[in-house]
């Protein structure tokens, strides 16, 4: 048997660093919930804050002469690096692309910078670089610009990829990123089911020992979105409901336009493996990660015809009404049970962590 | 889903909750004990659905939030410890100790992993002889006998660098506990996959000596709805005893397979519960056959008594006195991602769930 011995002098000593230290970064300032956005108020906007950036949209919309530019960035840090359903280049080209689409954008270039750990396979590279470039064809988009970092082995994981997007943007819909023009009434569409990217991941993790057939719904979701605008140019919001999941972008939605929104449980789509998971672990689909989801609000007179539009699309075939906007309980998302009762749905503090018992 | 939808059934619910309102005339107070079940009834917004005069109170089944502050504070200190690596559920990452917890110290470099079951924590072992593996085990009857399996696993591995920091409690001893304070309940929900384990002999002190009533209850809304309708009869009948509602899975003797494993390797021990005190024999020790894998008795490691939060409520809504909305820190000072007791901590947690749900 192995003897350790703390001494108390050493615990102490620890515990006077630990008071120095309190404010450290965890992993939680990274979760897209409440602590992620806290950081982004107190620190980054403390510094940073300008006109554009301070409204806090998916993608900043600039002007120019004679159209408007959406412009974005996002870095890619998944792990595994391949799942089922896409890999993280994929992802990098997916996000990119979406964060202009929601924003009512037309995506048009991309940057592509690498982060690559020494040691990293050159075929794993060139996977990852072919599913981009196939995935930039589907979506319209060329890779224009980019950069390429390599550090020592250990001061990264495999790779990190960060990508920009510019996006061309009509007039009429320039007001769709901040929800300036959500009113009470409008109905909340969403394209297919929630969760599956998350529960991907999750089971492609080595250590939880469950098998499942889960894809993630990791796709460009520019065509989808045109396709709606075309038939329904009063589109009030779009968001992709990405980390932090529906749930988060509800919130967060709720309190920027101080209405409330009642959301229909037993109307939002959830594939039957993916709440078995969610059981198991104790998850809620509402906030789990998506990378094919897209949230529409649009006016009531509109949904039928907006939902019998994007299903028709590939991406939308399990889209679904699934609530509103309405004037009571501003700020806030009740959710309406399946068993009749109601609760609030509020922004997660970090990670969905499971439950123990 | 099989074993899911049937009993979220709305129309079902509904025709439930509209016979509990009928039969029910007293007014009475019911604790579930679970956090399990605390999280159902909030997600699930049971409340609505029963009459005013039925009132439900949480008790102190979220393991988490029973969780005494020096263990929390142990943990921390072991994972300062060089070459040591700490495997712990989700839940305990973010508990405050008195000065840390887990999740600032693995931000810090501390080599804190989360796993789901303790047989990961034996294959991080396996990799890793070099290095000191500390398993958190926590939680009640549910829990334990898979960290009893772990441990005789281990003994068979010949695993000389796997430990446990032990602070299983088991579920019977508080109930009896918050029936002896004199706290209002006249029956209980109990939890019901504890119940899969122990079997339900051990409540029955509930209904013979304190003549209360315990329905052991699944945890789905139909489930909990007709648990809810058993007690009623009971308690209107003045029939108080202990019935399974949960019997698709729970069996009047339990498991006594998983048992036979917790005996050898376990024995009983008083312990201190967060916002409860001290309960004699409430708590389960790593008998000393097994002590090498007792990080308690391999580490040596002294605590300072420290006192808790000042103005935290969290003892009062552990014994179902109070609401969480009652405590002045609530949703102000304590919040899920800031929390001050851990009964915010905890998605089970009472105050983390009226946090989340209540509206």
């Amino acid at each position: 048997m192995t003897n350790y011995k703390l001494k108390n002098t050493e615990y102490w000593a620890h515990k006077n660093y630990a008071l120095k230290m309190e404010s450290i970064i965890t992993l939680n300032h990274g979760s897209g919930g409440r602590i992620t956005h806290e950081l982004i108020s107190n620190l980054f906007l403390k510094y940073f804050s300008n006109e554009k950036l301070n409204n806090l949209t998916d993608s900043a919309v600039l002007e120019t002469e004679n159209c408007s530019l959406a412009f974005t960035t996002d870095s890619y840090v998944v792990d595994p690096i391949f799942f089922p359903g896409g890999n993280i280049g994929k992802l990098a080209v997916c996000g990119t692309v979406n964060d202009l689409a929601v924003s009512g954008a037309v995506p048009k270039y991309l940057s592509s910078s690498f982060i690559i750990e020494e040691g990293f396979s050159l075929d794993d590279l060139e996977t990852i670089v072919k599913s981009m470039a196939e995935e930039a064809s589907c979506a319209a988009v060329i890779i224009v610009t980019g950069d390429t970092k390599v550090v020592p082995r250990g001061k990264c994981d495999k790779i990190f990829i960060n990508t920009s997007g510019i996006g061309f943007l009509k007039k009429e819909f320039e007001k769709i990123g901040n929800a300036s023009n959500v009113k009470p009434g409008d109905k909340l569409i969403v394209n297919g089911t929630l969760g599956d990217h998350a529960i991907a991941i999750l089971a492609s993790r080595e250590s939880l020992k469950f098998e499942s057939k889960m894809e993630s719904d990791c796709a460009s979701l520019n065509h989808i979105i045109q396709k709606a605008l075309a038939v329904c140019p009063e589109i009030s919001f779009m968001r992709d409901a990405t980390r932090g999941g529906l749930g988060t972008v509800a919130s967060e939605l709720a309190s920027k336009i101080k209405l409330g929104i009642v959301l229909n449980e037993s109307a939002i789509p959830v594939k039957e493996s993916v709440q078995a998971v969610c059981e198991i672990f104790g998850f809620d689909p509402l906030f789990l990660a998506n990378e094919g989801k897209v949230l529409l609000v649009v006016p009531a007179e509109k949904a039928d015809l907006v939902l019998k539009t994007i299903q028709q699309d590939d991406l939308g075939k399990d889209a679904a009404i699934i609530g509103e906007v309405v004037s009571e309980n501003s700020g806030k998302v009740v959710l309406k049970t399946i068993s009749g009762g109601k609760r609030l749905i509020d922004m997660p503090a970090g990670e969905q962590l499971p439950r123990i018992c | 889903m099989k074993f899911i939808s049937e009993y979220r059934d709305g129309k079902q619910i509904r025709e439930f909750s509209e016979l509990i309102h009928k039969v029910s005339k007293k007014n009475i107070c019911i604790m579930e004990v679970c956090g399990s079940h605390t999280m159902a009834i909030h997600r699930f917004g049971i409340k609505n659905l029963l009459p005013a005069n039925i009132k439900l109170i949480s008790g102190p089944g979220c393991p988490v939030c029973v969780t005494a502050i020096d263990y929390i504070d142990k943990a921390v200190a072991i994972s300062k410890i060089q070459d040591t690596i700490i495997t712990t559920f989700g839940d305990l990452i973010k508990v405050p100790g008195s000065y840390s917890s887990l999740e600032k110290e693995k931000a810090r470099g501390s080599d804190i992993r989360m796993v789901y079951s303790i047989l990961e924590s034996l294959d991080i072992a396996k990799a890793n002889p070099d290095k000191k593996i500390v398993f958190l085990a926590i939680g009640f009857e549910t829990t334990t006998p898979a960290t009893a399996a772990g441990i005789l696993k281990a003994e068979e591995l010949k695993l000389n660098n796997f430990l446990v920091l032990c602070s299983h409690k088991i579920m019977p001893p508080p109930m009896e506990a918050i029936i002896e304070e004199g706290i209002k309940v006249d029956g209980f929900l109990a939890p019901g996959h504890v119940s899969v384990i122990s079997g339900i002999e051990m409540y029955r002190f509930i209904s013979e000596k304190f003549h209360k009533g315990v329905v052991v209850a699944g945890f789905e809304p139909m489930d909990i709805l007709q648990s809810v309708y058993m007690l009623v009869q009971q308690l209107e009948n003045n029939t108080p005893k202990v019935e399974i509602q949960y019997s698709r899975v729970v069996k009047p003797e339990g498991n006594p397979k998983a048992r036979l494993a917790v005996d050898t390797v376990f024995e009983t021990t008083d312990a201190n519960w967060r916002g409860l005190g001290i309960i004699p024999k409430s708590a389960l020790k790593i008998k000393s056959a097994f002590a090498q894998f007792d990080a308690e008795k391999v580490f040596n490691i002294k605590i300072e008594e420290l006192k808790g939060s000042k103005g935290c409520i969290c003892g009062q809504v552990l014994k179902g006195l109070k609401p969480p909305s009652d405590c002045k820190l609530f949703g102000k000072v304590c919040t899920p991602e800031n929390p001050t007791g851990a009964c915010m901590v905890s998605s089970e947690g009472a105050c983390n769930v009226f946090y989340r749900f209540g509206i």
